[in-house]
């Protein structure tokens, strides 16, 4: 016994003694340098990359675990793919326990940074800024995590994303906090993933401000144990700039909180103002599919008590004018498309538009005030978030 | 013609040597053989020949166990063209598995030389090595000098300018490992693509059996058609296209796993090859347009429009195009068109 617990001693010290830091600096080469050193890095490893900004013709990519890449702040280190040549993305991580802390990515072609089967990422106080703002040309995603087990997004910044600042998608066991989504198409969104948090962003001058898509037709589906709180999502007025055909296409302008599909879904706590279309919408998957594993109705979702500021007074929806002369002005925080189960707390206003069923579109709709139970349960917030270690790698 | 052109040169070579050495009698240099160690062993060799997969006369010719190959249909790598060699170590055998990926003994080493230009104008720009070690495959990219004499270990990848056959200036990119492990993947290991029985020549694979390399010819119902030949049926050719140039990503278990399109030759779900399938995490890559096929309609495809792109964040595949396949190109919208609406 005692053996064994020298022998694990042993081990534990010469992974930290055999740990390198190796320092890349802008400048000639950098491309190079910077990708060998990706290449080259050993488990534990740190990348450090020194201020400045990098001119980079491709893209980037990880494939070791453990690896922390790191450099001198947000606004220090920036990788500038505004020459970008090649590759779908600015950089392109395939291994587990990585982390990326305090470094820039500005205009990379498509995504930003992509994560894909990356179990436990740590992607702290990273920044990634298309410099032109919203524009249809921009790349879809900023921070970009899929398929991955363990994922923490910490004091982040997107800027100008085509689809989604922040997108995790058909992941587990997630973490989004202390990060700004500005102008883009949909500030933060989690689709297709199970046990996520959402809480204490910021969500401004988007699109669509947090979304909570689950959709048919992928490798991994039904989303689900999902906590949106403790977020500012304040004026996402920002029109629609999605190029067509992409799912947030759809979103309509001065969303604040949607949730379409989904299975347990909590919005509490969270401050939502000036969303001129709806500060809360929950809906069913709005098409046709031929998916038998999917489940397109919003399955017990609790709005619980936000702060509701001004919202829904300027709505981009078909009848728009009718609506707001029966509802006085402006439309009632929560919008629920009818289908499924929904339930808020006491005193929550809101509306429905009482659709009878998915995916025929909304020209059944008889719109009344809303009118649903009150959440007869706590809700079950076991697992949910990312595991505990990952937030040791930002202490 | 070309063939014995190439063989009259290493004749001229090699008496050139031979007259050199007649001077000291021992500095005749030994027969060049595979270096088992180079593969197996953990390391990147810096040079490429330091495998001893060719004759180090001008690096080109295949030394004794080291086999030519071709593929029914090719991957599109910028119209470059490709010398491909397979190299099994005396004693190994690799097993048939259907008509599909050769199962490869460790110590085999697969090798893709990519070229421009006819003849005495051939460029050799970088060879890749597929290393069957015995944690696995390991990919390496070595790119060749100016004066063409050595491939040299390129990580990192590297951009070149190249002039094309046809006068096309582009900007050639040799991939790093790990851009080869970006397509060589599957369920997170390095893996082959090309040399699948369905896509190799019958001669070829009679030969591996003849040499005592391949157990058995395996049973291939449904070969892929052969690119450029003329009694080539549009949809089987469309379809092999698609499985060769994309299906190591768009597959479950490939890179682009999350979008669910899966455009492998054996996949016959409509849906699941693009067919009214809307994207998932296409962005502007999508172009406006609903779905990856639109059944009679090319122009509403995506799947056209990202092929006919050269755009980063639009073409597609992402990695290892930078013009356009117009001949690929045409044959996909001839193949939407002929679906049935």
């Amino acid at each position: 016994m005692i053996r064994i617990t020298l022998a694990a001693a042993l081990l534990a010290s010469s992974a930290t003694a055999w740990a390198e830091t190796h320092t890349i600096t802008p400048g000639e080469g950098a491309q190079e340098r910077l990708q060998e050193a990706l290449i080259l890095a050993e488990p534990g490893d740190t990348i450090m990359l020194e201020a400045g900004r990098y001119a980079l013709t491709d893209g980037l990519s990880l494939d070791v675990d453990g690896v922390t890449v790191r450099g001198a702040g947000m606004d220090g280190t920036v990788l500038d793919f505004t020459g970008q040549e090649g590759s779908g993305e600015g950089l392109l991580v395939t291994s587990d326990n990585v982390t990326l802390r305090d470094f820039a990515l500005e205009n990379p072609k498509g995504d930003g940074i992509k994560s894909k089967g990356a179990d436990n990422i740590v992607y702290y106080r990273i920044r990634v800024t298309w410099t032109n703002g919203p524009d249809p040309a921009n790349g879809a995603y900023g921070i970009y995590p899929v398929e991955s087990t363990g994922v923490l997004v910490d004091g982040a910044k997107v800027t100008g994303a085509s689809d989604a600042g922040i997108y995790v998608g058909q992941s587990s066991q997630i973490t989004v906090r202390n990060s700004i989504a500005e102008a883009n198409v949909a500030g933060i969104e989690i689709e297709n993933s199970r046990n996520a948090l959402v809480e204490h962003n910021i969500a401004t001058r988007n699109t669509g401000g947090i979304l909570v898509f689950d959709l048919p037709g992928l490798p991994v589906m039904g989303g689900g144990n999902v906590i949106v709180a403790n977020n500012l999502v304040v004026a996402n007025d920002t029109a629609n700039f999605a190029p067509p055909g992409n799912i947030v296409a759809g979103v309509r302008r001065g969303t604040g909180i949607m949730v379409m599909a989904n299975e347990g879904v909590l919005i509490e706590d969270n401050i939502i103002d000036e969303n001129p279309t709806a500060p809360i919408m929950v809906i069913a998957y709005t098409l046709e599919f031929d998916d038998e594993r999917y489940n397109p109705m919003p399955r017990d979702v609790v709005v619980g008590s936000n702060l509701y500021g001004r919202g829904g007074d300027d709505p981009q929806l078909d009848g728009a004018e009718m609506l707001l002369a029966a509802f006085g002005g402006s439309l009632p925080p929560v919008m629920w498309d009818g289908l499924g189960s929904l339930y808020t707390v006491e005193g929550t206003p809101g509306w429905s538009l009482n659709l009878p069923e998915q995916g025929k579109g909304t020209g059944a709709a008889q719109p009344s005030p809303l009118n649903v139970p009150a959440p007869a349960t706590e809700f079950d917030r076991t697992g949910i978030g990312a595991p505990a270690e990952l937030d040791d790698r930002i202490g | 013609m070309k063939r014995s052109f190439a063989f009259l040169g290493l004749a001229g070579a090699a008496l050139a040597l031979s007259v050199a050495g007649t001077r000291d009698v021992h500095a005749i240099p030994p027969p060049i053989v595979v270096n088992d160690e180079a593969i197996m062993g953990d390391g990147f060799p810096r040079m490429l020949a330091e495998f001893g997969f060719f004759n180090r006369i001008d690096g080109r010719v295949p030394t004794g166990r080291v086999i030519a190959y071709e593929l029914n249909t090719p991957l599109y790598s910028d119209g470059a063209d490709k010398l491909r060699y397979i190299y099994v170590p005396e004693g190994a055998k690799i097993t048939a598995d259907g008509d599909g990926l050769l199962q490869f003994p460790v110590g085999t080493a697969i090798i893709k030389t990519f070229a421009f230009g006819e003849g005495d104008d051939q460029r050799f720009i970088e060879t890749r090595v597929l290393l069957h070690r015995a944690d696995g495959w390991t990919a390496l990219p070595y790119r060749w000098n100016a004066d063409q004499t050595e491939a040299r270990l390129a990580l990192a990848g590297a951009r070149v300018p190249v002039t094309r056959p046809d006068g096309e200036e582009i900007s050639y990119r040799i991939p790093n490992k790990n851009q080869c492990k970006t397509c060589h993947s599957m369920d997170d290991a390095v893996v082959p693509i090309g040399p699948k029985a369905r896509n190799l020549s019958p001669a070829l694979l009679a030969e591996l059996v003849e040499r005592g390399s391949l157990d058995a010819v395996p049973d291939v119902a449904r070969p892929m058609p052969v690119w450029g030949a003329e009694d080539a049926k549009t949809a089987p050719l469309a379809r092999a296209y698609l499985d060769v140039n994309c299906a190591h990503c768009h597959q479950p278990g490939g890179g682009a796993s999350n979008s669910g399109l899966d455009l492998r030759w054996e996949q016959d779900d409509p849906f699941a090859l693009g067919v009214r399938k809307p994207p998932v995490a296409a962005g502007r890559g999508a172009g406006g347009l609903l779905v990856s096929i639109e059944p009679g309609e090319p122009d509403k495809s995506i799947l056209v429009h990202r092929m006919n792109s050269t755009e980063p964040g639009v073409l597609m595949p992402e990695l290892g195009r930078s013009t356009i396949n117009h001949e690929a190109v045409e044959l996909m919208r001839d193949w939407i068109e002929e679906m049935e609406q």
